[in-house]
């Protein structure tokens, strides 16, 4: 690899105009990758790596972005004042992306074939029979099995994976020499995502590909990095060899960053175990879907939920994890009367949730609340932080009297580690992990006794996830409260979690106090999940080697 | 994070609302504001008009029939031209303002009242009443809305209220319609999931949660609706079944001009270039309007301004 680097980035610097003036997005930021080379640009949301990765291709808005000055060269060639025309030449012929949400990146309407078969004759390479024998081609080599019928499904028909697939084999059509991937398996169920990465890894050895793969979460950065690049307000701050960089970081930023990585080897029993009467008891829960049929179709139903049970005590953890389908969030759907079940009770302190009418029912949300995946569609985006909070007061009238609401907000503000002065400012204006703090507070406002947490934290980056668990769990010493804690992410309610219960395909597989759980799973489904968490490249190389 | 807090250093100015601070922003934007200062003179033309104008428009001034615009023969009163009777269009334009107006904001109103509530009631109950409103509006849409406006006026006789009442309710099945359709959409949405969960009422998740979300849309609509208001009313007025003269308004101005287009073009082009441009002025404040409404938003009308200097 001593040869010239394909494609180098020199001290870049890319300004946005917002509204109080320029906000530098990435601020002299240089890397470059060889061919054959994965480099992996590492950093938090915010942090600037995806702009970064814009620039290259030519995809940022002027205005508001404005490239201030760098170079980006492609074998010595400045691309940044190439022709438009030329650039457009390189784009998808030399150098090709794919992104992080493959359902928004294909078009709905039309059939992946065609869109792959596009991608030939819009380059003029092929048109006819022979765009259509090329698209099988490269279906069968991403993976996709039986290719020639699956020609003329539409992207709707395809797994998230499979279409993360489809989007990788739009990206390596042409052939290209650099890969970029700008968080490709975020969206995606850990079994998958080690599927793509291992994919990916597969055609760089076949092709000699460069990727530079832009990434928040250090298991995948790790899995795949050659070299890594380490971004943090819009600044590199560590770059090195992978190895180097995950085991004896040099810069504080990239330490605290790896010491985010959840520990596999230590847990802290919590030494009162969970007793008294349980606040929550689920029997037998069962829901089924009705899928409306065609004109003509069968009546199809689809089983969410089968036969569901399980307790919750006071002050307990119980973390619920599956991968997605598995019906976890039907649960907890299913638990605050936002869907109806089809079968089973739920017993909230002896009454039954599903046979409570409105008076009882408004009594129930005030000690159950919920805490919502996307922090970012889960508010109102119309109304500041300071209504978002006391909206629990406006409906249940008798929680605080008025002129104490903003004390109250500002106290609530503090608690969850966001400051009194952020009540005036709209839900858009703060990170994913502020947002979630919110929502933390909103659910905190009516002094509740269970929180019910979808998917919370799978949204955030991972420090920021460590940072909310931990509040969570501060909350629940300081508050007594008890949590249903709802993840696909096994690893990480180790610490969190008293008791796992583990769903697949709307069955409870597993069910066991925490430690135990990880020490010996009893399905092989519940060992694939714990270890689908990827293992550094540097290891499997050992592994090989062995 | 760190492109959070750098851009919102002075957020908490920013979120304060209240009158002068909509009307600094407004301010920034040239095109709203002309639109605004335009919106403001017509307004002014139909309140106080009548009064000051006085009888100008019945006078029949038999030297300046047909007269053409821009000169001065006459006095200022003729710069836009005279009708075939020699009346002045600049003092009928203004007068007329009031009728044109009044009809068509209380026909917009109405119809954008009506039908943004039964709307909202079809959109978010699930069950037989949403489904009765939305055949009711199917009917009122299949029946041609001019036959409609005829047989109402006709039988009822043709007067003001009820020429706006004929106006709100064919109109009606666009709100309606619209805001159907938003609020399907946004009741799915997780905020209105994340309210349920806390224990909000009906009223409150309406009013507090998805009204906001689909009024913005409704506005804009009312502004475009407003020019074809003001013509429907002209083409009922040119039946006989609309405003009766010596009463006129733009609508009915147009209409008589149309006669005259090949040698006096003005008297058409006048009252159909004020229509035009009080529309246009209405959709590019109620634009701004959205714009400064979303917080998300909001911070365009602010850079714009940056952008210039």
């Amino acid at each position: 690899m001593s040869t010239a680097p394909i494609l180098a980035v020199e001290n870049l610097t890319v300004d946005f105009l917002s509204g109080d003036g320029r906000f530098r997005a990435t601020d002299g930021v240089s890397f470059h990758v060889h061919e054959g080379e994965t480099l992996v640009i590492l950093g938090e949301s915010g942090s600037g790596k995806s702009v970064s990765a814009s620039a290259i291709m030519g995809l940022i808005d002027t205005p508001p972005g404005e490239i201030v000055s760098g170079r980006i060269r492609y074998r010595g060639e400045d691309i940044v004042d190439m022709p438009a025309e030329r650039r457009r030449d390189l784009n998808g012929r030399r150098i090709a992306i794919i992104f992080q949400d493959p359902l928004a990146h294909l078009n709905p309407v039309y059939t992946v074939g065609w869109q792959l078969a596009e991608v030939f004759s819009v380059h003029g390479i092929a048109g006819g029979e022979e765009a259509r024998r090329r698209s099988i081609d490269i279906l069968r080599r991403v993976g996709i099995p039986d290719p020639e019928t699956r020609m003329d499904w539409y992207p709707h028909q395809f797994s998230g994976g499979q279409r993360q697939r489809i989007m990788i084999g739009m990206a390596i059509a042409l052939g290209p020499e650099i890969l970029i991937a700008d968080e490709p398996t975020t969206a995606l169920d850990v079994s998958v995502q080690a599927q793509i990465l291992e994919l990916l890894k597969k055609l760089q050895r076949e092709e000699g590909l460069a990727i530079v793969m832009i990434t928040h979460d250090l298991e995948v950065a790790a899995n795949m990095a050659d070299r890594i690049v380490v971004m943090n307000s819009g600044k590199i701050v560590e770059e090195g060899p992978a190895r180097e960089v995950f085991t004896a970081p040099k810069h504080a930023y990239t330490q605290r960053l790896m010491s985010a990585l959840p520990d596999h080897d230590e847990h802290k029993e919590r030494a009162d175990e969970a007793e008294g009467a349980p606040v929550l008891e689920v029997r037998n829960l069962t829901k089924i879907y009705q899928l409306s049929p065609g004109m003509f179709g069968k009546k199809k139903a689809l089983q969410a939920l089968d036969n569901v049970s399980f307790v919750l005590r006071p002050g307990e953890t119980l973390g619920i994890v599956g991968e997605s389908g598995s019906g976890k969030s039907t649960v907890a759907r299913l638990l605050l009367r936002l869907a109806e079940a089809t079968a089973g009770t739920a017993l909230y302190r002896g009454r039954n949730i599903f046979e409570m009418d409105r008076r009882e029912l408004l009594a129930f949300r005030r000690r159950v609340q919920m805490v919502f995946q996307d922090p970012y569609s889960s508010m109102n985006p119309r109304m500041n932080v300071f209504s978002i909070i006391s909206e629990p007061w406006c409906i249940h009238g008798d929680i605080l009297e008025k002129p104490r609401w903003e004390e109250r907000v500002a106290e609530l503000l503090e608690l969850v580690g966001l400051r009194p002065e952020h009540a005036r400012r709209f839900p858009h204006q703060f990170s994913g992990g502020q947002r979630q703090r919110i929502a933390i507070a909103r659910a905190l406002a009516c002094d509740p006794e269970v929180l019910v947490c979808d998917e919370a934290v799978s949204a955030l980056d991972v420090s920021i996830q460590m940072q909310i668990i931990s509040l969570l769990a501060d909350l629940r010493d300081r508050l007594g409260l008890a949590y249903i804690f709802i993840t696909h992410d096994l690893p990480i309610v180790r610490n969190f979690a008293d008791r796992i219960l583990v769903m697949k395909s709307g069955r409870v597989v597993e069910e066991g106090m925490t430690e135990a759980l990880f020490r010996n799973p009893r399905e092989d489904y519940t060992r694939m999940l714990i270890q689908a968490a990827p293992k550094p490249k540097w290891d499997q190389a050992q592994a090989m080697a062995s | 994070m760190s492109t959070l807090s750098l851009q919102t250093p002075d957020a908490e100015k920013r979120t304060a609302s209240g009158p002068a601070r909509i009307f600094r922003l407004l301010l920034r934007d040239p095109l709203a504001t002309l639109a605004f200062a335009f919106l403001v003179v017509v307004v002014v033309c139909a309140v106080a008009g009548p009064f000051l104008i006085g009888d100008l428009i019945e006078k029949p001034n038999f030297r300046a029939r047909n007269m053409p615009p821009f000169s001065l023969e006459q006095g200022f009163a003729y710069i836009l031209g005279a009708d075939t009777l020699g009346r002045s269009l600049l003092a009928r334009l203004v007068v007329g303002a009031r009728n044109t107006l009044g009809i068509a904001t209380a026909a917009v109103l109405c119809s954008l009242v009506i039908g943004g509530t039964l709307g909202l009631i079809a959109g978010y109950s699930r069950g037989a009443l949403g489904n009765l409103i939305m055949r009711a509006t199917d009917i009122v849409m299949s029946f041609p809305s001019l036959l409609l406006a005829l047989v109402v006026l006709f039988s009822l006789g043709p007067s003001v209220p009820n020429l706006v009442l004929v106006l709100a309710i064919t109109r009606i099945p666009i709100y309606l319609r619209t805001t159907r359709a938003e609020v399907l959409e946004v009741r799915e949405r997780m905020f209105v999931n994340a309210a349920v969960a806390l224990g909000a009422s009906h009223s409150r998740l309406i009013f507090r949660h998805i009204a906001p979300m689909v009024i913005p849309t409704l506005l804009t609509i009312g502004a475009i609706d407003f020019a074809t208001v003001v013509l429907a009313e002209s083409s009922l007025s040119f039946l006989g079944l609309g405003i009766q003269s010596p009463q006129f308004t733009w609508g009915s101005m147009v209409a008589t001009g149309r006669g005259y287009l090949a040698n006096a073009w003005w008297v058409a082009f006048w009252p159909g270039l004020m229509i035009l441009l009080t529309t246009l002025s209405l959709n590019i404040l109620s634009n701004w309007w959205r714009t400064y409404s979303d917080p998300q938003q909001r911070w365009r009308l602010e850079l714009a301004r940056r952008h210039r200097k």
